[in-house]
């Protein structure tokens, strides 16, 4: 039956030369002949489907897409009983297989759920987790009270604490004039630098850091939200002790709403998967773990678009803006419009939107 | 299923209408291997567009590189933080609009034949897809530095600490039989072979499955006892000879059959024996099976 066939050279065409049914001797044979020409048919339409070009699959065939499938589904399981053809059950098995991935695969391209993401699928996951997000928000509290309390009582905990890169000429000693130096607008450094640096350094690491850490039950992601906020505390401490708390706040408040803002997402986020694998109720800890992950997937894509935008805000409006009221006035402004959009953003939830 | 290794990656996955399916894991070597091509597609494909830049806007991207140094034009600036917004996006989108799209797979996957599915059966979701590659970035890229910066001593107990803890990160799928990695645990997804099967030859129709051989006109006829003699496995692996059409092995099996029914081995017209062996022995075992009689192999 392998010998060369003339018909081979013609492509499919030639080749469909139908076989009569009545010659075949077997009769898990002419069950299968009887039914070859749908799971070709769908198989065609599949190859059309894989091939990414929904637009060359007629109405016609998209609409019999699942009634092919349920035919060749309902094909397999009674060859499963009643033929000894591997090679067929083999076929239908992966035909199948193959159907079931076009019917039931993903519905939306990248932008639809990108719309939908920003149009109130953000949001929502954020919602969902607000008890992770008081949580967090608590411990970074705490983190800042704690550092800003270790160093008034010790200066020692502010080597400890603050990493190097901070301590340039903001240590303890540091005169008014040095930290208020820190604080203006840098004229040479260009703003390039700092958003490739501010980007891909620092913040945007503890963020996933904070998220990655929370499949050991959300703990490590706590200490790391303490930790950083702990440096806060310190150098909020510093700063005050020259009486510049609020020029401070100030110059950290034009990207630090948006960062600790995303952090805090972040921490949340993690801890929201470490918790649901550490109650998952009454589903598995596996259905527990990718139910919250999910979510936390949803809220992370936000947290990195979050950490685009403080980079942008960290390099150029926070070196060209140099007054403490409008410092203050654009870190308020983008804190007031995250939690507007996080929390007063409801649109109704569209069917099939995430 | 008579490979061992792939007998021991194979899953049956329940689909929504209640079709058990046999799917099998992708083996950690073809991921491995799937992960590497991607990449490589992908810094292929950006220095490809950055080529096109320089050729589009040669005059500017000289002014940028010269500015590099000194201060830079706002347009200039500007450009460049488009470039690294650009290369930060372009590894997600790859991703995740090649694994949202209808194969369910990037090109690296393709290739090696992988595809992402829902590990309960049910549909993959946009969610599932972008909660798989964001850890993916946690558990293979921030792994790597901190082990490597630990080995450098940097971070003490803490960093050792930490690179200890991404180390089973990113040994997270050796440590599981279904080859999982983080990101599929958390998504609720896994990796599986993508099979397309082509429809062979419907064997009953053919050659002399009727029983009479048309080379030398002998019809084939046996009997009770001599089909009774094997089972299912043996009927599949004589059906994969007889599609293969090797001449060796045929007439080796056919001396084989011929031993072990008693019939003295002729030459010269193998195929039509087994071929009308194939089509008797498989009427009988369908029969059987018709009846909920199954026979699995020769020692059953």
């Amino acid at each position: 039956m392998k010998a060369p066939r003339v018909s081979n050279w013609f492509g499919r065409a030639a080749m469909a030369a139908p076989v009569d049914i009545e010659t075949a001797a077997l009769r898990s044979d002419r069950f299968r002949l009887e039914r070859e020409g749908d799971w070709t048919r769908l198989e065609d339409i599949l190859k059309r489907m894989e091939g990414g070009s929904l637009r060359r699959v007629s109405d016609e065939d998209l609409l019999a897409l699942p009634a092919l499938y349920r035919t060749a589904a309902s094909s397999l399981s009674v060859a499963r009983e009643t033929s000894l053809d591997a090679a067929t059950l083999r076929y239908l098995e992966s035909l199948v297989q193959r159907a079931w991935f076009q019917v039931y695969g993903p519905r939306q391209g990248l932008f639809a759920w990108l719309r939908g993401f920003l149009l109130g699928g953000w949001s929502r996951a954020v919602r969902e987790i607000w008890l992770d997000i008081c949580i967090a928000l608590a411990v970074m509290v705490a983190g800042t009270i704690v550092g800003w309390l270790l160093v008034a009582q010790d200066r020692e905990w502010y080597y400890a604490l603050v990493p190097s890169q901070f301590t340039d000429s903001r240590v303890p000693g540091a005169t008014r004039e040095q930290l208020l130096e820190s604080l203006a607008t840098k004229d040479d450094a260009g703003g390039l630098s700092i958003f490739a640096a501010s980007l891909f350094s620092n913040n945007a690491g503890v963020a996933i850091l904070a998220f990655a850490l929370g499949f050991a039950f959300g703990i490590p992601s706590l200490m790391l939200l303490m930790h950083n906020m702990a440096v806060l505390g310190a150098m909020m401490w510093l700063f005050a002790g020259q009486g510049l708390e609020l020029e401070f706040a100030a110059w950290l408040s034009v990207h630090g709403t948006t960062e600790l803002f995303a952090i805090l997402l972040a921490g949340a986020a993690g801890m929201h998967i470490g918790r649901s694998m550490a109650f998952p109720g009454d589903r598995t800890i596996m259905a527990a773990a990718a139910e919250s992950g999910r979510r936390g997937a949803m809220v992370m894509t936000g947290v990195v678009l979050m950490m685009v935008v403080a980079a942008i805000l960290e390099a150029f409006p926070r070196q060209l803006v140099g007054g403490t009221p409008d410092r203050l006035l654009i870190g308020a402004t983008f804190l007031a419009l995250w939690i507007a959009y996080f929390f007063a953003y409801r649109p109704a939830q569209t069917e099939g939107q995430p | 299923m008579s490979n061992p290794t792939k007998a021991r990656r194979g899953r049956i996955m329940v689909t929504p209408e209640g079709i058990s399916l046999p799917i099998t894991i992708g083996t950690r070597g073809a991921r491995v291997g799937a992960l590497l091509l991607d990449f490589t597609f992908l810094y292929l494909g950006m220095i490809a567009i950055l080529l096109i830049f320089v050729l589009l806007l040669g005059s500017l991207f000289s002014t940028v590189l010269d500015g590099l140094e000194e201060q830079v034009s706002g347009v200039a600036e500007f450009f460049i933080v488009v470039i690294i917004l650009f290369a930060f996006m372009a590894r997600y989108a790859y991703f995740l609009s090649m694994e949202m799209g209808p194969r369910g797979a990037t090109w690296g996957k393709r290739i090696v034949g992988l595809r992402v599915a829902a590990r309960d059966g049910g549909r993959l979701t946009a969610e599932a897809v972008i909660a798989r590659n964001l850890i993916r970035d946690i558990e293979l890229f921030l792994p790597l530095a901190f082990i490597l910066s630990a080995s450098g001593g940097d971070g003490g107990n803490a960093g050792l600490a930490a690179a200890i803890w991404f180390a089973i990160f990113l040994g997270f799928p050796l440590l599981n039989k279904d080859a999982l990695r983080a990101g599929d645990l958390i998504a609720g997804t896994w990796v599986v072979e993508a099979p397309r099967t082509k429809l062979a030859d419907v064997m009953s129709t053919q050659g002399a499955a009727s029983g009479t051989s048309g080379v030398t006109g002998t019809t084939y006829e046996f009997g009770e006892q001599e089909l009774s003699i094997y089972g299912e496995h043996e009927l599949q692996t004589l059906e994969r000879l007889l599609r293969n059409d090797n001449d060796d092995a045929l007439i080796s099996v056919h001396q084989t059959i011929c031993r072990k029914i008693g019939w003295a081995p002729g030459a010269g017209d193998e195929r039509a024996f087994l071929e009308a062996f194939y089509s008797q022995l498989r009427a009988r075992l369908e029969a059987d099976m018709r009846f909920g009689k199954r026979k699995k192999n020769k020692f059953s």
